[in-house]
Parts: C-alpha cells; structure tokens; sequence
C-alpha cells in the first residue's frame, strides 16, 4: 500500500540515490502498461519481451549517470523510449508488422498467386498445341486469316488489304474457320480446358 | 453475416506482462551497474 502513494518523481528519485527498491515499484506499476504497448506494435511476445528489457536497460543508464530531468513524466519518458526502439526494432528488420490472421479480414483475400503452378503449365501448353494442330487442319484461306486476327491481333480491316479481299469476306472466312474447329472439337471430343 | 468464434488475440493486449525472468533480470542488471565519475567523464561498471 505504502508504494501506490509515493510518486513517481519521488521513486525516481529515491532510485537515484541508491534505493533499489524504488525502481523495483517502478518497474511494477508500469510493466503491463509499457508491455502490452510494445506488443500491441510488434505482435511478438519475445520481441515485446527484448524491447522490454532493452527499454529499462537505457532507463536504469540513464537514471544511473544522472543524465534524467523530466521529474513528474517518468511514464510518458519510458514510453517514448519503447517507441524508439519499436522504430529501430522494424528498420532493422525493414519490415512492416504481419498480418496473423486473426482478424475478420484474411490477408489472402486480396493476396493471390497468379502464376501457374507446374502442373497446370503443361496442360497450358499441350491445350495450345493441341489448338495449333487443329487450326493446320483448316482450309488455307481460313487459317490465314484466324491466324492474323488471334495470333497477330490484326482488326479485319488490316485483314482485308493484307489478303486483298474485302472486309465481308474476311469476316465470314473467320466466321467458317471457328464453325468448322467447333465441329471437329465436336466430333473428336477434345477437351480444351484448362 | 456468420459469427466468427476464434479469439482475437490482437484484442487481449490489455492484460499483459513481461516475464517474471525479464524482470529479474532487470533488478539484477540495475544492481550490478555502478558509474563512476571521474574528471566529469562517466564509466559505467558492471559488478557481479
């Protein structure tokens, strides 16, 4: 009971005269506060736990050389030096706080891999190839022109002047060409999916 | 909207404490230091 009524200034104070005790009922009525204020920005007990000890490491030093003058803020000080190294904690790390997970929001719903995973790459490759042997088996004027409009992404009008036909007949040359894959997919039951 | 049931730890900031080691350690550590001053230069002693 006798410590809840000294002052913080007074067991500072008290500390730097020598009295051990006072930064015993220091470290005690503040440990939780300054704690849980660490944890609450680097969401690690053990890191909390180091930058705890790390923070009354330069509180006692500081204390000791007698280099401390902000009598009657003694909390506000120590939480400034948490924060401090808080800050120095995440620059040497460079990095920001993670994500556990916890929370109602999943970092993983607007975190995707958009990459193909091995498997799913070669069945990729053997659809393209499998769509490449089939576009050979159109006739010459059809396949020429799928062959610029899909592959080399020319609009029917570039189409018409490159083949020297008119856009109408190029037009329908690409209309015949996907009719006919569609039937021979059809008929041979090629699946080209993904 | 379903109710989520797991524990949020984020939210239990508020009851928490160092270890009793870590605490310690820091009155072992305060003990142990002692500066002295010598023609106003400090140097700080660790006795254990």
């Amino acid at each position: 009971m006798q410590h809840e009524i000294i002052t913080d200034a007074t067991l500072v104070s008290n500390y730097i005269k020598g009295d051990e005790g006072a930064l015993e009922t220091l470290i005690i009525r503040h440990k939780q506060k300054i704690y849980s204020f660490i944890y609450s920005k680097v969401y690690d007990r053990d890191v909390a736990e180091d930058i705890f000890q790390d923070t009354f490491i330069k509180v006692i030093r500081t204390l000791k050389r007698g280099a401390y003058n902000e009598e009657g803020k003694f909390l506000p000080w120590v939480m400034r030096i948490s924060h401090n190294l808080v800050i120095d904690f995440f620059r040497k790390n460079n990095r920001m706080p993670k994500f556990d997970n916890t929370g109602e929001f999943s970092i993983f719903s607007v975190l995707s891999d958009s990459s193909l995973n091995a498997e799913k790459a070669i069945i990729k490759e053997q659809v393209e190839n499998d769509v490449r042997r089939l576009v050979d088996e159109l006739p010459e004027d059809q396949k020429e022109v799928l062959m610029m409009r899909i592959y080399k992404d020319m609009s029917f009008k570039e189409i018409s002047e490159r083949t020297g036909v008119s856009i109408n007949t190029a037009l329908g040359r690409m209309r015949y060409a996907l009719i006919n894959l569609r039937k021979i997919i059809d008929k041979h039951n090629i699946v080209l999916t993904n | 909207m379903a109710k989520i049931y797991s524990e949020n730890s984020i939210k239990k900031v508020d009851n928490l404490n160092p270890k009793e080691e870590t605490v310690s350690f820091l009155l072992n550590y305060s003990k142990a230091l002692s500066v002295i001053t010598c023609n106003e230069l400090k140097f700080e002693t660790l006795l254990n």
